[in-house]
């Protein structure tokens, strides 16, 4: 900060930061600042800037008017809320009954094992973030997880792991690997 | 005020209408143990050591979070009660880090007080021994969260009585943590008014005044009742 | 819009659907998707494209929600104009081009349909999923030429709010969320209760694992579910709604919110509803990840945006919910349940299903059974025709075990009660409970302490921490339970275990707490055997434990395997 660069843009243009504060104020405009609306405020954070930072909540509690430790309270009370920063990608493994029943701790295991991490955490070079999930729902397609996003059903634990590495090489940019 | 009367252990008592069934069974002598339930705060139904048994309710009911109601038939003690409280009470040592003998509030504690009069004299569970921290950078006060039972006295007298609500707690289920602001030191807050309320209202030594040796600390709660009278029945006209 | 209006609509689309020569109805709900659903979507759209201009408009595409059997998705059901229907399964963009070029053709297609008897289709009754899979869940005309908020339209302009609650009432529904409580006497109670403002809630925090049942409708018809809570709203004087959808339902909770606004743009839902004086606005709620958010009071205070934690009842919700205002909280499948019963009436719903428990439920089978996927059946069907008329039997030849019912609050039911019919009561006897419809089947490779484990863990993870018995019970039992599962438990743990099964189960504050132990004392029930063989023999019938650890105290015992005591030879 206190550094400028050489040539300062002369633009207005908004930092990207700026720009997702922006997207904030717009769901808490919409809600009238209601306090009532503090999840929703929260899933927007989440959404715009992946993880909700002691910055971003000390935010939404002052819009909101509401003490720091509510707003505290509340974000870590739901699993959906998280205060790190995530990996590139996301292995969410469901849980559920019916997945377990059909394996779905194999799954995990070996996932763990291979990436050398624990469930509920993102591996030291920032690549895969690994949740276990209380049941997404999808009980036919058991055992059944989601990998950024996309739902892959009937999973074992080998081609779990081929998907998530086939995953990972893909958006791994060919001059960044280094030895 | 009306008065209703109601059957307590078999006796006919009198109580206030919409009195606290909690309060009217402690009018009548009646010991029953509670750790979360303080009188000037809300109640919150959490430690649930007040359970009695009431008819026509199909489950047994915490005393705190009840209103007292004509008719009512209420027993307080039996082998079932007892034998449950002091189950809960088990439960509550086994959570955390409760060793007396090295605790400020070693003898002048309500969870040692109520583990002797219960009876409490073994815990049948596993204690689970978590690693918790100690938060010392307030100048005045500290807390062992070792020691906190969860009872959220300090939460509440924080948000209803001196109204800064620099409490609350983080995550939830046995992760629970009370914290300070955006669970920062508590040296650090912003908020906190160093009123020293949540001090004196803990039940155990978690919270305690700084330089307190073992056995030191003692809880006085008795100011609380006298500032709610004295705002809310406006006895402190100016 | 009007009664009339909306008449008006209804008819136009179905004269305009009865013209078409062939209607593809596609399966586009989840598990279909990821099957592969949207792959045949675009076959579909381009084989339509490359049709002659004749052909072209005679045809409809709609992309619709759940049909059912969803292991044999993706699903695919064409429908002629002489109103022949035909059900293709595991359909792929090759054979929807062979499938639709036959009929087309006029010639029978070589990819075989599902035959017409099927079991899975022929043994359900269909009430709250009647639309599912017949129409396209972001169509309001679809619903509308189905039928939809006609039953609103009728009730607004032809019945008291007293009349209404006293025709659900009659009708004898039960809450769909587990609980059982007869819906119209909460309903009756709002309606008396005295209030400026009352709130409806639509419970659609499904957090059962191996349960999906409220996803279905909330995403396959959405415009169901409203209806139902503009319906309740108006027979008990409420003019807010809320629809709380689980976190994880993301394409629920989008669809919903579509189906509000495309509701209110045709005034359906908003003021003056139909050209009445009923007003009626309904607002979303997405969670965001908590279990306990499923019981009611926990419900509420994450609506009004704090920690999910329950409170107390009483006071129940009807006297003091949402803002300590009486509010109505029923379950979504309760809320589906409503349009059918005014339509037809409360004796039309109360000749399904048994003397305690009237009309429908709907399930969500799954587990090692060759047909999973959602079905709906009358109450008092016996848990035998579920798992094998419906859901086929077991693949690969597997034995039957147990079916778990009610996830973490229910039980495990073991082979010699299939004959019980499911309903609330019978269920409660074996120690189970209904829950909300998860239905999962296990074979002989499922062990019942570890899945008794499984559930305490989930428990364990999901208690609020506001009461002890809970906070800290769960965490106890959950020792205990890894215990015996991994050989180091003794006679004494399993009496520890229940005692504290039974303090957590009486003294908990809400839901959660008090349910947390069934699986386990359920299991203990049934198959106590094999808790035995775990502590006494060291042994997992099932082999699903290792049991590779050993009592503390029996360290003499078992010195020899340790080779600290072995003595130098």
């Amino acid at each position: 900060m206190t550094k400028t660069p050489p040539n300062p843009p002369v633009t207005n243009e908004k930092s990207p930061h700026e720009l997702k504060l922006q997207l904030l104020d717009k769901t808490l405009k919409k809600s009238q600042y209601q306090q009532d609306a503090l999840i929703e405020v929260l899933h927007t954070a989440q959404e715009t800037f992946g993880h909700l930072d002691e910055d971003i909540l000390d935010y939404v509690s002052i819009q909101l008017k509401l003490p720091p430790s509510w707003v505290y309270g509340v974000a870590t009370f739901y699993n959906f809320f998280s205060l790190e920063p995530q990996g590139d990608h996301v292995c969410v493994v469901c849980m559920g009954t019916a997945c377990y029943v059909k394996g779905a701790g194999d799954i995990v295991a070996r996932i763990e094992q291979e990436f050398d991490m624990k469930a509920g955490t993102t591996t030291t070079d920032n690549r895969l973030t690994l949740i276990s999930a209380r049941c997404l729902g999808n009980c036919s397609l058991a055992p059944m997880l989601t990998l950024d996003g996309s739902v892959l059903g009937k999973q074992t634990p080998d081609s779990t792991v081929a998907a998530v590495k086939e995953k990972i090489s893909s958006s791994s940019v060919v001059g960044e690997e280094t030895s | 005020m009306s008065v209703i009367t109601l059957t307590i252990n078999g006796e006919l008592v009198s109580a206030r209408s919409g009195q606290n069934l909690l309060e009217a069974i402690r009018d009548q002598g009646i010991k029953l143990p509670t750790l979360c339930y303080l009188d000037g705060l809300s109640t919150r139904g959490g430690c649930r050591l007040c359970l009695v048994d009431i008819s026509g309710y199909p489950r047994l009911q915490t005393a705190c979070t009840t209103t007292a109601t004509e008719g009512m038939v209420v027993v307080t003690h039996n082998e079932k009660i007892n034998r449950y409280r002091k189950m809960i009470l088990e439960l509550t040592f086994a959570e955390r880090n409760h060793t007396c003998a090295v605790c400020v509030s070693n003898e002048h504690c309500e969870l040692q007080t109520m583990a002797a009069e219960l009876g409490m004299d073994h815990v049948r569970y596993d204690y689970l021994n978590p690693q918790l921290g100690i938060d010392i950078s307030h100048e005045k006060y500290g807390v062992d969260h070792n020691r906190c039972i969860l009872c959220l006295r300090c939460v509440r007298v924080c948000d209803e009585v001196e109204g800064a609500h620099t409490l609350d707690v983080r995550h939830r289920g046995i992760n629970s943590r009370v914290i300070t602001d955006l669970n920062r030191l508590w040296g650090e807050s912003e908020s906190c008014t160093e009123c020293g309320k949540c001090v004196e209202v803990c039940p155990t030594g978690a919270l305690f005044d700084k330089g307190m040796s073992v056995g030191e600390m003692k809880k006085k709660t008795n100011f609380l009742r006298r500032i709610l009278d004295g705002r809310e029945k406006n006895q402190w006209n100016r | 819009m009007n009664s009339a209006d909306l008449q008006h609509l209804a008819e136009e689309e179905q004269q305009r659907q009865q013209q078409l020569n062939l209607r593809l109805f596609l399966c586009y709900s989840t598990p279909c998707l990821s099957a592969g659903a949207d792959l045949v979507k675009v076959a579909l759209d381009e084989l339509i494209a490359g049709l002659d201009e004749k052909q072209r408009p005679d045809l409809d595409i709609v992309a619709t929600g759940c049909m059912g059997p969803c292991s044999r998705g993706p699903l695919l059901r064409v429908v002629e104009r002489n109103g022949s229907e035909k059900i293709f399964e595991k359909v792929t963009p090759e054979s929807v081009r062979e499938i639709i070029g036959s009929f087309l053709a006029d010639r029978a297609p070589s990819v075989e349909p599902l035959p017409a008897d099927f079991a899975f289709f022929s043994r359900q009754t269909l009430i709250a999923l009647e639309n599912n899979g017949w129409v396209d869940p972001e169509q309001i005309v679809h619903s509308i030429a189905r039928g939809a908020y006609n039953s609103l339209a009728h009730v607004l302009h032809e019945m008291t709010s007293e009349q209404v609650c006293s025709e659900i009432t009659r009708s004898g529904l039960r809450g769909r969320g587990g609980g059982g409580y007869p819906a119209g006497v909460k309903w009756e109670l709002v309606r008396k209760a005295q209030a400026e403002r009352k709130f409806v809630v639509a419970n659609g925090d499904e957090g059962d694992p191996g349960a999906y049942m409220d996803r279905t409708i909330m995403e396959s018809d959405p415009h169901r579910v409203l209806e139902g809570m503009a319906i309740a709203g108006y027979a008990v004087g409420a003019e807010q709604g809320y629809i709380y959808v689980r976190g994880e339902y993301p394409l629920a909770a989008a669809r919903l919110a579509k189906a509000i606004k495309d509701a209110e743009r045709h005034g359906l839902l908003g003021s003056r509803v139909l050209d009445s004086s009923f007003n009626f606005r309904v607002d979303l709620r997405v969670g965001a990840g908590a279990f306990v958010c499923g019981e009611e009071t926990a419900l509420m205070t994450s609506i009004m945006g704090r920690r999910g934690q329950p409170v107390p009842r009483p006071p129940y919700p009807a006297q003091s919910g949402l803002w300590g205002l009486p509010t109505l909280i029923n379950n979504v499948e309760t809320f589906a349940s409503v349009a059918p019963i005014m339509r037809h009436g409360a004796e039309w719903f109360a000749g399904f299903g048994t003397e305690k428990s009237k009309g429908t439920k709907v399930f969500a089978l799954c587990g090692e059974v060759v047909n999973s996927g959602l079905i709906e059946v009358q109450m008092g069907t016996s848990l035998r025709d579920i798992v094998f008329e419906i859901g086929g039997g077991l693949p690969d030849g597997g034995t039957f075990k147990a079916a778990q019912t009610g996830g973490p609050s229910g039980g495990c039911i073991p082979a010699q009660h299939l004959d019980t019919p499911v309903d609330y009561e019978s269920l409660q006897a074996l120690g189970s409970i209904m829950g909300s419809g998860g239905l999962i089947v296990m074979n002989e490779t499922s062990c019942m302490p570890d899945v008794a484990k499984f559930f305490m863990d989930f428990c364990m993870d999901e208690s609020c921490g506001k009461c002890v018995p809970c906070r800290v019970g769960t965490v106890e039992m959950y020792e205990l339970l890894q215990r015996i599962t991994n050989g180091s438990a003794m006679d004494e743990d399993l009496q520890t275990l229940e005692e504290l099964c039974h303090v957590v189960q009486e003294t908990s504050l809400c839901g959660l707490g008090m349910t947390a132990p069934n699986p386990v004392l359920n299991t203990l029930q049934y198959f106590r055997d094999e808790y035995l063989a775990h502590i006494r023999d060291n042994q997992c019938p099932a082999g699903v434990c290792r049991l590779d650890q050993i009592p503390l105290l029996k360290l003499p015992e078992h010195a020899e395997q340790l080779a600290i005591f072995k003595e130098e030879p």
